[in-house]
């Protein structure tokens, strides 16, 4: 069987890289295709520790999920994940086309009024 | 399906995950990058099969692929010059940011190697029928707030977005 580890690896080289593209590109909508790649490796890890990590035993107000019931925590979380991401890419691209419409441009270091 | 062939789909999809991902980051050129990106959205839907995610798999490629990829696509659209042959994606030289992402990276597996994870082996994570329940049992605050915020972020990317009269 794939371990834990194996998914968590994967997880944390999506989100390095999805880390490098934020850092290096220049154009807007590349950054915003990098946090897409972080919001991703974020949700792999969370669907892979609900499958592979008990809930219960766990103690806690509401955190404890009957011995032999299913978990479904982590899928639940990954659902809310992707909610935010439409939201964010939604508003990111409004966003962005103003920045468009002002500057001409999306490329991040030109589009430098507030700088002194 | 034999066991062996189970790994080689699994490490072959997650090749893919970490290749596409990569071209996404080295591309010259934004329309490849963006193509990638639906590749790696594609392979990821994978990874949630192998993770018995179903319903994640399958709402991974309605909504990312359907709605986030097509919404990125337009964005690339409207922000370059169409006649550009060559629409590039400029980026900054890597020399801070490459080594940075190393030490993360390395600072990321050590611990991921290092904690004695209290594993259980692959357990139940649930059919659509229990994420439902889930949703509209404990976490119900939770989705709610979810659809309020949805119906924000909408109506303001819509006012940010409109025409001004000037």
């Amino acid at each position: 069987m794939i371990s834990l580890q194996t998914f968590l690896i994967i997880s944390a080289a999506l989100f390095c890289l999805g880390l490098f593209i934020v850092l290096t590109r220049k154009n807007a909508v590349a950054i915003l295709m990098g946090i897409e790649l972080i919001l991703n490796a974020a949700s792999i890890a969370l669907v892979s520790f609900s499958r592979f990590i008990t809930p219960y035993g766990t103690g806690g107000i509401g955190g404890v999920v009957a011995p032999g019931a299913p978990a479904t925590g982590g899928q639940t979380f990954v659902i809310f994940v992707i909610i935010i991401a439409v939201c964010e890419a939604a508003v990111a691209l409004a966003i962005i086309l103003n920045i468009y419409q002002n500057f001409r441009t999306v490329d991040t270091e030109q589009t430098k009024e507030l700088k002194g | 399906m034999s066991e062996l062939m189970y790994q080689v789909i699994f490490y072959a999809v997650a090749a893919l995950v970490l290749g596409s991902a990569l071209i996404v980051a080295m591309s010259r050129n934004i329309v490849h990058s963006a193509f990638a990106l639906l590749l790696t959205f594609f392979s990821v839907a994978g990874i949630y099969v192998f993770l018995s995610a179903e319903f994640l798999a399958v709402a991974q490629v309605v909504i990312y692929v359907g709605g986030i990829l097509v919404l990125i696509l337009f964005a690339v659209m409207l922000t370059n010059k169409v006649r550009d042959v060559n629409l590039s994606n400029p980026s900054a030289p890597p020399y801070i940011a490459a080594p940075l992402v190393m030490i993360i990276f390395a600072g990321l597996l050590w611990l991921i190697m290092k904690t004695p994870w209290k594993t259980v082996g692959p357990q139940e994570i649930g059919a659509i029928n229990d994420i439902g329940n889930a949703l509209m049992g404990r976490y119900l605050l939770a989705f709610e707030v979810a659809a309020v915020l949805l119906l924000g972020a909408l109506l303001g990317a819509a006012y940010l977005a409109r025409k001004r009269k000037s």
